[in-house]
């Protein structure tokens, strides 16, 4: 995979760390509802297709990235700066 | 037809015409005591499991593919129950012990080889860690033994002992390890299925999955409506997709793993050796080739192949542990995906769904799990609830805490 980092240009994937799914949004409250802490910590939607993740650039520019991919053809749509993407909210849809 | 010295003594003057096929291929009934969603091996072992041990034969199991076309054929096909993790520790070891008793049981050769898993250590710290899950296993009646550098040396003496960096110092052996031919579990448990009832309907992809009044009532697949009672989910890889036909968000990620063969080279390696210092596990097959893996690649993916930077990793590793790897070929991979869970431990459960039950989770070490996967997902079928071997594989342990974190990797599907 070629990761097209919005600083550094077309960098080879082994340069970046993955964190995963960008989609979990951290519960405003430590204290608050466990619920809504399970959801965020453990439960994926998983999807088949496409799917935002945080990529780190840890071998190079050393940004957060929010990168697109395909989960089943590995084509990357989209990167951004993880600080300029927008969270969206906590996916019930489908896988 | 059963197989033995005389059946093979009659097809040999009778021609290939003679042999019967070893499962039938029927057609899909309107309805079902139990539908098996994935003609994998833990599929497959649940229905024959459901069959011999609980009476229940009124049973499908569906596969969207070919018979064993999914992960029971992207393995390393490693056997071992060297857990050390209560939950762990006991499930492994009644999978191993099915596996000594598999090919009687079966009437079928899986070539279940019994050659040992070693797993090296390379520091003080390591052996201590090896030395507890060695005891842990002992206390369980599972054998272990910790080897020092010179037992180690006696049996691989090819391995890098003095590399600068991970010198060896010593292996955890469980003799009782080893391999099993992957292809055959899955055609050995198949025909052992069909032959006391079960439908196994192929090229039969589900794609919806009716509940009613939260209870389930069917599925609806390529080859039109089936109805159930009961129905199962042995989808690993693909759990988030099957379980989410019924509504349910699962605790789990999809991601892609690799395994490699070498050339056929002659007898080099005895035992599984695995690589203390960095994730690596090779055995030698029967036809000569070195059969070994490593890491997932750390991504999601539902494509059955990873990329290259992990491919060198691997092999990276390889050669660190056996120098004598870098002068092989390589001459093929393969991807599998794989169903990880946020512990690294798999599910057997019922679900919140009435007649909805689920098996999953099992990251990459669903292949030694085969047979006590199917034979505790049967029983929680059969009676609506665990048995004891799996009560501590319970879906909804990540929301009450229990985790079964062997590794200690905490909630991160890509570092398990």
């Amino acid at each position: 995979m070629i990761v097209t980092c919005p600083f550094c240009g077309d960098r080879p994937s082994e340069e970046f760390g993955v964190l995963g799914d960008a989609a979990p949004v951290r519960p405003a409250d430590p204290a608050g509802d466990p619920e809504a802490w399970y959801d965020y910590v453990y439960l994926r939607a998983n999807p088949r297709g496409a799917h935002r993740e945080y990529w780190h650039h840890v071998g190079g520019c050393r940004q957060w990235l929010v990168v697109t991919r395909d989960t089943t053809t590995h084509d990357i749509a989209a990167v951004e700066p993880a600080r300029l993407a927008k969270q969206t909210a906590p996916e019930k849809g489908e896988p | 037809m059963r197989y033995g010295w005389h059946s093979v003594l009659k097809q040999a003057f009778e021609g290939l015409a003679a042999v019967a096929p070893a499962w039938r291929t029927p057609e899909p009934k309107p309805v079902y005591d139990v539908v098996i969603v994935g003609g994998g091996a833990h599929g497959l072992a649940t229905a024959y499991y459901l069959a011999k041990e609980h009476g229940i034969a009124n049973v499908a199991v569906l596969e969207k593919g070919y018979l064993g076309s999914g992960n029971v054929g992207r393995n390393t096909t490693i056997v071992r129950s060297n857990y050390l993790l209560d939950g762990n520790v006991q499930f492994y070891e009644k999978s191993m012990q099915l596996w000594e008793g598999l090919e009687q049981d079966l009437n079928f050769n899986a070539m279940v080889s019994q050659r040992g898993v070693l797993n090296l250590y390379h520091s003080d710290a390591q052996r201590d860690a090896f030395a507890r899950r060695g005891t842990a296993m002992r206390l369980h009646g599972i054998d272990a033994e910790l080897l020092d550098r010179d037992q180690v040396r006696a049996l691989v003496p090819f391995l890098d002992f003095d590399n600068a960096r991970f010198p060896i110092q010593g292996g955890l052996l469980q003799r009782r390890g080893g391999t099993v031919r992957h292809d055959a579990v899955a055609w050995g448990y198949a025909r052992g299925a069909d032959r006391r009832g079960v439908d196994i309907l192929q090229h039969c992809e589900v794609t919806g999955i009716s509940v009613e009044n939260g209870r389930v009532t069917g599925v609806e697949t390529t080859r039109g409506r089936i109805a159930c009672r009961k129905l199962a989910l042995a989808t690993a890889g693909n759990s988030s997709r099957t379980a989410a036909m019924a509504g349910l968000k699962l605790p789990i990620e999809s991601h892609v793993l690799q395994a490699f063969v070498s050339e056929a080279i002659k007898p080099y390696i005895d035992q599984v050796v695995t690589y203390g210092a960095g994730h690596f596990y090779v055995s030698q097959s029967d036809k000569g080739g070195l059969v070994f893996g490593g890491d997932i690649d750390g991504y999601n993916s539902y494509a059955q192949r990873g990329n290259l930077p992990t491919v060198e990793h691997v092999v990276e590793a390889g050669v660190a542990m056996i120098p004598g790897l870098s002068r092989l070929r390589l001459l093929r991979s393969w991807g599998g995906v794989m169903d990880m869970s946020m512990d690294g431990s798999p599910i057997i459960d019922t679900t919140p769904v009435e007649g909805l039950y689920l098996n999953c989770g099992w990251c990459y070490g669903g292949f030694k799990a085969t047979p006590a996967s199917g034979w505790c997902f049967a029983h929680t079928i059969a009676r609506d609830e665990p048995h004891a071997l799996n009560a501590k594989f319970r879906l909804d342990r990540f929301r009450s805490g229990r985790v079964i974190d062997e590794k200690g990797g905490g909630a991160r599907p890509n570092v398990h």
